[in-house]
């Protein structure tokens, strides 16, 4: 089932087309990234999914119905890429504000906010005003505010720009933990390499409109270009090089980059070597990673 | 609406318990009574002092008469013997009148060790002009009786409307003025203030977390409400200490002094004049239509601290990271504020002229404009159509200027790291959601 579904989304300013015609939809329980160079019209399509902004054109089915941005607002936590919290507030009544503003009783905040204190290891932060945290440790409340509430739709933007490699990881087993509870979660982001770790769904976006869209793996499946590595035991002389089955990309220390050619099959490549009797020690399919696609993608898109 | 009362109370919260707001708020009562009451020790201003007098003139033996602390003695003693000694003998200072022509007086010099204090200097100098004023009428053979008989003194009453009820144009200027003139500074102080809050949540990048959560309609109209809470809370806390001291110095100062303290400054020898304008003030305080004069404070506070309120949140929605801008930004907004003050200043005194009651009806002066007329009467001065017309125009404009700034508003408040022009912003006047 989807949690939520996009309908030829257009949002349009006096200037440009922010979103031009954008339709995706988003597994239940899956993390989701949407991808795209600055100024690709990612933040545009978050504030309409967050009911910031309303479409020009275009349906939203949230949870099975038409987006009520009125009522749904509290299923949905919006961590923006700006961030911000009132400086003058004390840690604790901020979290407690925010958790209220989202429907949540004074009760039931004030549990959340032990829980999730305690989890962070930050309660004793809680009377403390704000502006007196480090960075990284107003990221923890600000993911803390964003999730409060039990989203069923959890929207990152950036999540981990600031934050150091422990933090960082902390936020990401809890973002796989919520997933694993049912939460659905939007990552946005440019970092590629943080893509493959944690997706497994994507779209991309250029330009207002949507360049690809799909599972991490089908998307890696879809783009490959039959790149092969293969290693040897022993450095073979060019003659034994020559085949009509491949060609060489990249040559290493005793191993090669190969291209396998059209009308040819991956073991073509193996019985060439078992041919000349040289001692194959690995061999494996090289996918493009995703900001390979990202590249070739957006520049194509360039042209 | 429960997300509204929500941000209500966090804006009304951590404005009220913020240790600026509670000094402040405590401490300019205590300033106000201060400065009633200074002047009036000033004036009692410690000891008696007991002034020597050397008359070589012999015209004001036993002719001035103690009084406002004042002692005087005279002493047949050389002048040069006593300005060493008058200290032992117990004296502040000593006066010495050297003899004179009447018709020409020479200077007359006081002695003392320090600096004399203004009140003694204009008591003895009256005491010793009327010593002379009878002396030279005695000479011109002017009898003083008879002089006194031909003085006038004409107090003209004022009756208004036809039930004749007394009225007073010295009133009602003052409180017209002090009505106005408080109203205006309410409405730029706490506009001022909306607009720093809403420059806050813009520039701490707080506001895009809270548009995701609740509208931003609710997000200006709970600031601007919550202010507007704020301001009344410090006026009530404000008016309940100003009563509770005056009425507690009562209970302390003699009842002089608090006249005194009431007419601030007027000194012992006029008393009788004094009493009279008290009961004057009295009577003329007991005159004015109290319950409408702060119904309708209430009304042109409130009704035009949202009309202007709602502005100041639009364009503290339009600044970036530049300060600087929201100086330029907020000129169109303060400049009809400054020109109300200006058209009240004429207002205050010809409450009829055209300038005052069109100025009294336009939404954007109105608050200060009316208060000033106001006390002048209604219907007497103000007709209840332009009274009515005024609420009139000041709702709708209220409820326009909310409309306009909320559309402002919206859009502004996630706008980033870009100078918006005034063009741009009528544009998104026309545009829908």
């Amino acid at each position: 089932m989807n949690v939520l579904e996009l309908q030829h989304l257009k949002k349009h300013y006096a200037t440009h087309k922010a979103v031009d015609d954008i339709s995706f939809s988003i597994p239940k329980g899956s993390i989701f990234g949407l991808l795209g160079p600055n100024g690709a019209g990612k933040t545009t399509l978050l504030r309409m999914i967050t009911g910031i902004f309303y479409p020009d054109a275009g349906n939203i089915i949230f949870d099975g119905r038409a987006f009520d941005p009125q009522n749904d607002v509290q299923y949905i936590g919006y961590m923006p890429e700006e961030r911000g919290l009132y400086k003058k507030m004390r840690v604790g009544e901020q979290a407690l504000y925010l958790a209220q503003l989202k429907g949540l009783s004074r009760k039931d905040a004030e549990e959340k906010i032990d829980y999730w204190f305690n989890k962070f290891e930050i309660s004793s932060w809680a009377g403390k005003k704000v502006e007196e945290l480090s960075k990284g440790m107003q990221q923890k409340v600000q993911f803390i505010s964003t999730v409060m509430h039990h989203p069923k739709l959890l929207i990152l933007d950036e999540p981990f720009s600031g934050l150091d490699p422990i933090n960082s990881q902390l936020i990401q087993n809890e973002i796989f933990d919520m997933a694993r509870n049912g939460t659905t979660i939007i990552f946005s982001t440019h970092r590629m390499e943080q893509v493959e770790e944690i997706c497994d769904h994507i779209v991309l976006v250029n330009k207002g409109r949507k360049v690809l869209d799909g599972p991490v793996k089908q998307i890696k499946q879809d783009f490959k270009q039959h790149l092969f590595y293969i290693s040897l035991e022993q450095q073979p002389n060019p003659a034994q090089m020559a085949t009509h089955h491949f060609t060489i990309i990249q040559q290493h220390e005793k191993a090669y980059t190969v291209k396998l050619n059209e009308y040819s099959q991956t073991n073509d490549i193996l019985r060439h070597f078992i041919h000349h009797d040289i001692q194959v020690n690995a061999f494996r399919e090289i996918l493009p990673t995703i900001h390979e696609v990202f590249i070739t993608q957006v520049a194509q898109a360039a042209v | 609406m429960n997300k509204i009362w929500i941000i209500i109370k966090r804006e009304y919260l951590t404005r009220v318990r913020k240790k600026s707001f509670i000094i402040i708020t405590l401490l300019l009562p205590l300033m106000f009574v201060a400065m009633m009451l200074i002047p009036v020790f000033v004036m009692m201003g410690g000891d008696d002092e007991k002034v020597a007098v050397v008359d070589e003139s012999k015209i004001f033996e036993g002719k001035l008469a103690d009084d406002g602390g004042v002692h005087y003695k005279f002493i047949d003693a050389r002048i040069d013997t006593l300005k060493n000694t008058y200290q032992q003998l117990g004296y502040t200072g000593v006066l010495h009148i050297p003899a004179m022509d009447i018709n020409r007086p020479p200077s007359v010099i006081y002695y003392s060790k320090g600096q004399m204090n203004v009140m003694l200097k204009t008591n003895m100098e009256r005491r010793l002009e009327s010593v002379l004023e009878d002396k030279r009428m005695e000479l011109a053979g002017i009898d003083k009786a008879k002089l006194e008989g031909i003085r006038a003194d004409v107090d003209i009453m004022n009756l208004t409307g036809k039930e004749e009820k007394k009225g007073s144009a010295g009133l009602a200027y003052g409180i017209g003025y002090g009505a106005a003139f408080l109203v205006y500074i309410i409405l730029l102080i706490f506009g001022t203030t909306v607009m720093r809050g809403v420059m806050e949540e813009k520039m701490n990048r707080v506001a895009e977390v809270m548009v995701s959560t609740v509208k931003p309609f609710q997000l200006m109209m709970g600031k601007i409400v919550g202010i507007a809470g704020v301001g009344l809370t410090q006026f009530l806390i404000w008016l309940v200490l100003i009563i509770g001291l005056y009425s507690l110095m009562g209970l302390f100062l003699s009842p002089e002094t608090m006249n005194a303290a009431a007419g601030n400054g007027m000194a012992g020898g006029q008393n009788e004049a004094a009493m009279k304008a008290m009961q004057q003030v009295t009577f003329v305080v007991e005159s004015a239509n109290w319950p409408l004069i702060i119904a309708s404070f209430l009304f042109y506070f409130l009704g035009g601290y949202l009309f202007y309120a709602a502005l100041f949140a639009a364009v503290g929605s339009l600044v970036n990271e530049d300060p600087n801008d929201a100086q330029s930004l907020t000129f169109p907004i303060t400049l009809p504020v400054i020109i109300s003050i200006f058209i009240m200043f004429a207002a205050v005194r010809n409450p009829n002229g055209q300038l005052a009651v069109w100025g009294s009806i336009i939404p954007f002066s109105s608050p200060v404009v009316m208060m000033a007329r106001i006390p002048y009467g209604v219907p007497g001065t103000v007709p209840y159509w332009q009274l009515a017309l005024s609420v009139i125009c000041l709702i709708a404009g209220f409820i326009g200027t909310t409309w306009v700034a909320a559309k402002i508003y919206r859009t502004g408040i996630l706008l980033y790291g870009k100078k918006v022009t005034m063009k741009e912003v009528v544009k998104w006047l026309g545009r829908k959601n």
